[in-house]
């Protein structure tokens, strides 16, 4: 168990400087931040003194070890843009995003996961298939449509809900909360539908046919044979073997809730790291983006290796095989 | 007994507390205006030097007050100076204003003018442009301070109605005597902070999510507004900008795109404000190089004929990009300079009359093209409003006098790294591009003369934006006698000579002025000026 953990830990280090490597060949080509930095009236020698001075004029290689040597010393530089600590300006943004990212995840697995059984259980139904039709607009709406269409209908014309923002916040500490006020947490309902939408419709299409598979088996009918109540067949039998693949999607897609946050944060200006990245993007803010590519790869990196974990408590067959085993089909 | 009558006191005590408390929230609620605003971007900094950029300049100009500043009109008004002026060509004077406090109760004094004037032109400050011609400040009396110019500059007091002042005391107390340092990871007090003597106090700053203002009771001007709380929040999307204003989350959205226009203007409790902006948006052309960069004519360069530069400005219909591009929303120009710059020319501005497409096509014949010929095209789509769709026009406009025109529109940050002159001066890499212009700094039009117009000449630091490198000699002259001219009449004959010499030369081809587009709810009242500029000193809410 523990050489398992260590060995994901050097594997995500390496992932982690892959990472990096590919986005710093890819900011070649977002241009030129200088021309953002400094006013209309600058003098062109005064623009190559600063692009000197930052060390863009140098080979990529060589930014890129200058960064990676910066970065393992917890130093980001300065933000292009705000001439702010980068590190500090990231870290003020978690708060937003992993709140947002986490009342999606929790509208996805409380409301996707009963949906699934449902109809799983019930496939012939026709609230079923209503269900079925519906979840389709989750899939095939582009997350920014559904989130301008919320606010439209909950804020512009029934003046329920506020159109942006993240509302009043408590801080404690650095972190700050939406969950102890009444504005922030009203804030978190419309982007955390928005965000938690399309994950929802593939959360509950996936449970939906894992029960539909799993209620064929022998074991079900033997359990039934038994003469256990339907409640414990239903959940204590069938569901619980659904949760293997369900665990391995739902973990990735908590990553891509926070990584695709970027679109739902923007369209909400809700202040977390993915509008901070965009606004990066327009102005070629360097150290910005690199610093978020990274917490983002760590990120997934660390749901990961939860998830891996998480198998090991789901599935009893792993403990016994010892803990190095490897999961098939991951 | 002592017990009871304590407790007694003590509930007779909470009774009158919230009695009290009530009583002032009830008078503050009816005096409070909070006003409430959204701009695509965030500002960038609270450091006032931090960059030359308008929104980051009118910003902290409701924190910070200039020696000088702009009015209604854009016309130059006293604020922390009372008078100033030049006692000979290369010495100005300014006398501060007695009794001014920052919003810390310190007296605001000529070392702090000295102090700040010398910030702005020092290291990590943005705003050393409007340095150039300084040689020394120094105070003079309590009251006063005074500047020697290398060169007479009569335009220094209008250049510095963009620098706002700062108290010496408190930089030097939270080490922020100079702005941020780029290379530097060090944090700079005055990034997240502000303490100056203007309208406005900052109480809460949180970058990229809301700034929060407040009304400074003893500003030493008379207030033209009655808020008493600002709230300003960075909104990105401009879909949900215009979805926040008619839900009435915010007050004001500066900047509408011109699509949302029509339909804000149906909306009851909103209204939306249009107006012509300073910057004049125009085409330029590669002029310097033998043969061009991107074309198929080798061995010459089409742009260098006069007659060819004729027949594409004269076949490029700017009213009909207004009508359809711009959705009415533009003020076509034939001039480098906008109305409300000084030495803006009206007589001049007189677009000659359209070419029919075989006329301008017999031109290019002439010219010694019987084929017409191609060439490559530079434009911004983040940029300028509708900047890509403007040059598709373009495009297709002289494809019909057999000018085939390859577009790349692309990100202002590669699109500036690729047409801009380099550090030598060397031409930019570009045949034939858009470029937008305001003379922020000066608002006179000497700026677009020697930015843009001048020939590019490394010794003089003239002409750094003259991309395709236009140059007459006759005009350069005139250019640089209207510098360091302080006879306004004499000045005013060189600017028309000068401007007379680049509209007959076709230097460039002049589009329009994008028009700044506000929208606002019903209940407030504010200015919207010419150079896009917002001062909270002018909004009041009813």
């Amino acid at each position: 168990m523990l050489a398992f953990i260590l060995r994901r830990i050097l594997q995500s280090i390496a992932v982690l400087v892959a990472v990096g490597l590919v986005s710093f060949s890819l900011f070649r080509y977002v241009g030129d931040p200088i021309n953002a930095m400094v006013g209309q009236d600058t003098t062109m020698e005064e623009r190559e003194q600063l692009r000197e001075k930052l060390g863009l004029n140098d080979a990529a290689p060589i930014q890129f070890l200058r960064f990676i040597g910066n970065a393992a010393r917890g130093n980001f530089g300065l933000s292009y843009r705000t001439s702010e600590p980068v590190g500090r300006l990231i870290l003020e943004r978690v708060p937003a995003t992993l709140e947002l990212s986490f009342c999606a995840a929790v509208f996805v697995l409380f409301v996707g996961v009963p949906m699934g059984v449902y109809t799983g259980l019930y496939p012939r139904h026709w609230s079923s298939r209503l269900l079925q039709a519906v979840s389709l607009i989750g899939i095939s709406l582009p997350t920014f449509l559904i989130g301008i269409l919320l606010i439209l209908v909950f804020a512009v014309m029934l003046h329920w809900l506020p159109s942006f923002g993240r509302g009043e916040t408590v801080r404690i500490g650095w972190w700050t909360t939406n969950f102890l006020t009444w504005s922030g947490l009203k804030a978190l309902i419309l982007p955390a539908i928005t965000l938690g939408l399309f994950q929802l419709t593939l959360i509950m299409r996936l449970v939906r046919s894992e029960m539909l598979e799993v209620m064929r088996t022998d074991y079900i009918k033997f359990a039934r044979a038994r003469g256990l109540t339907n409640r414990a067949i239903n959940f204590g039998h069938a569901l619980k073997n659904t949760l293997v693949p369900v665990i391995t999607v739902a973990g990735l897609q908590l990553g891509s809730l926070i990584a695709f946050a970027v679109v739902t944060e923007t369209v909400f200006a809700w202040p977390g790291v993915g509008q901070l990245f965009i606004q990066s993007v327009q102005f070629s803010d360097i150290p910005v983006m690199a610093a978020y590519l990274l917490l983002i790869g760590l990120f997934f990196v660390l749901i990961n290796l939860i998830v891996d974990l998480l198998y090991f408590a789901v599935d009893p067959r792993l403990r016994s095989q010892g803990g190095s085993a490897r999961v098939a089909g991951h | 007994m002592k017990g009871y009558k304590m407790r007694l006191n003590f509930r007779h005590s909470l009774a009158l507390t919230a009695v009290v408390c009530a009583g002032l929230s009830a008078a503050t609620a009816a005096e409070a205006k909070t006003f409430k605003w959204a701009n695509s971007g965030d500002v960038s900094s609270m450091d006032p030097y931090a960059r030359q950029e308008t929104f980051l300049l009118t910003f902290t100009q409701n924190i910070y007050d200039p020696l000088i500043r702009r009015d209604k009109d854009l016309k130059l008004e006293p604020a922390l100076a009372t008078k100033w002026g030049q006692t000979d060509p290369t010495t100005w004077f300014f006398d501060i204003r007695p009794g001014v406090k920052f919003h810390d109760g310190t007296p605001f004094t000529a070392d702090d003018v000295v102090f700040s004037l010398n910030r702005a032109n020092g290291p990590g400050s943005n705003m050393g442009s409007n340095f150039v011609s300084v040689k020394e400040i120094k105070k003079v009396g309590d009251q006063r301070v005074e500047v020697t110019t290398k060169y007479p500059d009569p335009l220094l007091a209008d250049k510095w109605a963009a620098i706002v002042m700062m108290s010496k005391a408190w930089a030097e107390k939270n080490n922020a005597v100079n702005s941020a340092d780029m290379t530097k990871n060090e944090e700079n007090f005055a990034t997240r902070n502000a303490m100056g003597t203007g309208p406005f106090m900052l109480k809460e700053r949180r970058a990229g999510e809301k700034t929060i203002l407040v009304n400074n009771p003893n500003w030493w001007d008379k207030p033209t507004h009655n808020l008493t709380e600002v709230i300003f929040t960075p909104v990105a999307n401009p879909a949900t900008r215009i979805a926040a204003l008619k839900a009435g989350d915010i007050d004001m959205t500066y900047e509408v795109p011109p699509a949302d226009t029509e339909s804000l203007k149906k909306e009851a409790n909103v209204k939306v404000l249009e107006g012509p902006e300073t910057r004049v948006v125009f085409l330029g052309f590669d002029q310097e190089r033998p043969e061009l960069l991107e074309s198929n004519i080798k061995g010459k360069n089409p742009f260098k004929d006069k007659k060819v530069r004729e027949a594409i400005h004269r076949s490029i219909d700017v009213e009909a990009i207004k009508r359809t591009v711009m959705r009415g929303q533009s003020f076509p120009t034939d001039l480098m300079v906008a109305p409300g710059i000084n030495g803006y020319t009206k007589e001049l501005d007189k677009r000659p009359a359209l070419l029919k497409p075989e006329e301008a096509r017999k031109m290019i014949i002439d010219a010694g093209y019987p084929e017409g010929f191609e060439t490559g095209m530079d434009c911004p789509n983040d940029r300028y409003v509708n900047d890509e769709k403007i040059c598709q026009a373009v495009v297709a406009m002289l494809a019909k006098i057999g000018v085939k025109v390859n577009l790349r529109a692309q990100t202002r940050n590669l699109y500036f790294a690729k047409i801009l002159r380099k550090a030598d001066l060397s031409p930019g890499e570009t045949s034939f591009y858009m470029l937008g212009w305001s003379p922020a700094q000066t608002y006179d039009v000497h700026n677009v003369f020697e930015s843009l117009i001048q020939t590019p000449n490394k010794a003089t630091k003239k002409g750094q934006f003259n991309a395709g490198g236009y140059s007459n000699p006759a005009l350069d002259k005139l250019a640089d006698a209207m510098e360091q001219e302080t006879d306004k009449a004499k000045r005013d004959a060189m600017i028309k000579d000068a401007t007379k010499l680049y509209v007959d030369d076709f230097a460039y081809v002049p589009l329009h002025q994008q028009a700044v587009v506000w929208a606002a709810r019903k209940n407030i009242d504010l200015v919207q000026l010419a150079d896009n500029t917002f001062p909270l000193r002018f909004v009041t809410v009813k």
